[in-house]
């Protein structure tokens, strides 16, 4: 555990240390701001976060690689991975200690954005579940696709690579929908099942930009469902535990 | 301390280590002699459990690379090639993080790291940030991660590479002071180095240990080619080369082109030769024999120790020349 707090800290460190940090929470902040004002500003209009919720979603498929490229490509580019592999760590501690460093980030970045709840309180009346239950979704949808973005960027030394894979591998799991409908029967429920949560249609104010059936809808909606939960879980450890595969099999080539 | 049997290490089907052994014991300094490509990384990166051997068994301080990696990590200091380093960190977070990351605990390490500092002399640089130093400077971080949480066993992969002349004086100094206190094994291509740090040299050519030696024996021990100088004249110079490789006891002969040598010899019309023999065969009787039954003139006829760089060549360059 000491190595996992270690390591994390000192990634910490270095997101606030670099540019990095603060470039990527202003993008957050202005696109994620954009889709909220535009949720709330019509007469009548809900006064709920679903569209700041659909905004952080669609914009953490690219955003969440761009902050995780760096983390393992450029051990391996300055040859420090060498390093920590020969220290008296395990690779887990050092995947894990990484993956948290990026998600305390992605957390300190929405709690900055908790202003627009601010907001809703003060001119309208929100419907408190849902604005919890959208949080928690979107704190696990975040994880989800860090530990994607982390994979990546184990692959290689590249940290574009790392971003480009990332994004693509995100992209893939929101746009299998698409698929999933020209399909039927069990092969299109299956693919159903592995929709991310966020939708290209993101500029269709009706959807907001949440997928209609996908793992976040229910969240953003103001249901916790176990479902949803056990989906974001498994994607996070699975993106680790391949991210942990591949550091130890990079002692065996 | 370091004990490595049998070992091999193929990257696919490449071999890069091939069935080597040796043993490195407590308080030992070790050279790894070798040319680019020899197998020195490799061995290192398997004693450090950066990667593990395909065959044999390798052990550091009793403790088995593959079954035990931890252990073994824990009581070695590493210093790879490419000197590892966080450019955007300075250095006393650099080498706080790597104490820690190493198991070092907080007061172990303030208690620790001012005397490391002081040790490489990186006392004015100490809140720069790495990026920002010299390659001197940054080598000498590099060491100081390497010592910082004082372990038994100290790898150290070309120490002194690419950094300017007068560095590497000191970094040689620095390094044969840190022999005193730990069992070491450095590699380097370089041979005055080796020979002027390590008690003891291990050469390595493709993969195979050719010579393990204390660098005063490794001279002679392996004079598998005796070298021998002389003058000679009133013969055209591939005349006495083409007599000379015709001795059964002489590898091979050829003009010597050392300037200093030239002109002395030339003001007496006499050319300076080189002439390889096999070893304890006396083939300086069947020079000069040969050289007076020709009736040329002889001037002067020497045997010469070679020098370690020699050695290192003929080893790994003309392993088969005394056969």
């Amino acid at each position: 555990m000491r190595f996992i707090s270690v390591i994390a800290i000192k990634e910490i460190r270095t997101y606030f240390a670099s540019p990095m940090a603060y470039v990527v929470s202003a993008a957050f902040l202005a696109i994620t701001g954009f889709f909220f004002v535009a949720s709330v500003s019509d007469s009548f209009a809900e006064a709920s976060i679903r569209g700041y919720l659909a905004g952080a979603v669609f914009f953490m498929i690219f955003m969440s690689p761009a902050l995780t490229m760096r983390l393992i490509a450029e051990e391996q580019k300055l040859g420090t991975l060498e390093l920590l592999l020969t220290s008296p760590l395990r690779e887990f501690e050092i995947v894990i200690g990484k993956f948290l460093a990026a998600f305390v980030t992605t957390l300190i970045m929405i709690g900055l954005s908790l202003y627009f709840v601010l907001v809703l309180f003060v001119y309208g009346d929100p419907d408190i579940g849902p604005l919890l239950s959208g949080l928690l979704g979107l704190s696990m949808y975040a994880a989800a696709t860090l530990a994607v973005g982390l994979f990546a960027s184990s692959l290689s030394s590249n940290q574009i690579v790392g971003l480009v894979v990332g994004s693509g591998i995100l992209t893939a799991l929101t746009i299998i929908d698409f698929v999933s409908e020209r399909l039927s029967g069990v092969a299109s429920e299956v693919l159903d099942a592995f929709q991310l949560g966020a939708s290209f249609s993101v500029f269709d104010l009706d959807s907001f930009g949440v997928a209609e059936g996908g793992h976040f809808a229910d969240f953003a909606r103001g249901i916790i469902s176990l479902t949803d939960i056990a989906y974001y879980s498994s994607i996070t450890a699975v993106f680790l535990l391949l991210t942990v595969l591949v550091l130890e099999a990079r002692r065996w080539r | 301390m370091i004990k490595i049997e049998h070992m091999s290490k193929s990257y696919g089907p490449y071999p890069a280590v091939i069935d080597i052994s040796f043993e490195v014991l407590k308080g030992e300094i070790v050279g790894f002699l070798g040319p680019n490509g020899a197998g020195k990384t490799t061995t290192m990166r398997v004693v450090t459990g950066f990667t593990p051997p395909t065959e044999g068994d390798v052990t550091v301080g009793g403790y088995d690379v593959v079954s035990h990696s931890l252990d073994v990590r824990r009581h070695i200091g590493y210093l790879p090639e490419t000197v590892p380093l966080y450019l955007d960190m300075t250095v006393t977070d650099y080498l706080t993080y790597m104490g820690e990351i190493r198991g070092m605990n907080s007061s172990w390490v303030k208690e620790r790291l001012p005397k490391v500092i002081e040790m490489v002399r990186l006392g004015e640089y100490q809140n720069t940030l790495v990026g920002r130093l010299s390659k001197g400077y940054r080598q000498r971080v590099g060491i100081s991660q390497a010592i910082l949480h004082e372990p038994d066993v100290l790898v150290m992969d070309e120490p002194t590479i690419g950094i300017d002349p007068i560095q590497v004086v000191e970094t040689r100094e620095l390094i044969s002071n840190l022999g005193e206190e730990h069992t070491m094994l450095l590699s380097s291509h370089i041979l005055p180095e080796v020979s002027a740090i390590c008690k003891r040299v291990l050469v390595i050519n493709d993969g195979r240990i050719v010579a393990d030696d204390k660098p005063d024996d490794l001279s002679e021990k392996l004079q598998h080619a005796e070298r021998i100088e002389m003058s000679v004249r009133g013969a055209e110079a591939s005349e006495v080369i083409n007599a000379m490789r015709d001795i059964s006891a002489v590898v091979d002969a050829r003009s010597d082109k050392r300037a200093a040598v030239m002109q002395r010899a030339e003001r007496e019309d006499f050319s300076p030769f080189i002439v390889d023999a096999r070893p304890n065969v006396q083939a300086s009787e069947s020079i000069a024999k040969t050289i007076i039954e020709n009736g040329w003139g002889l001037s002067n006829l020497t045997p010469l120790p070679m020098t370690l760089e020699e050695i290192f060549l003929e080893l790994t360059t003309e392993e088969n020349l005394g056969e």
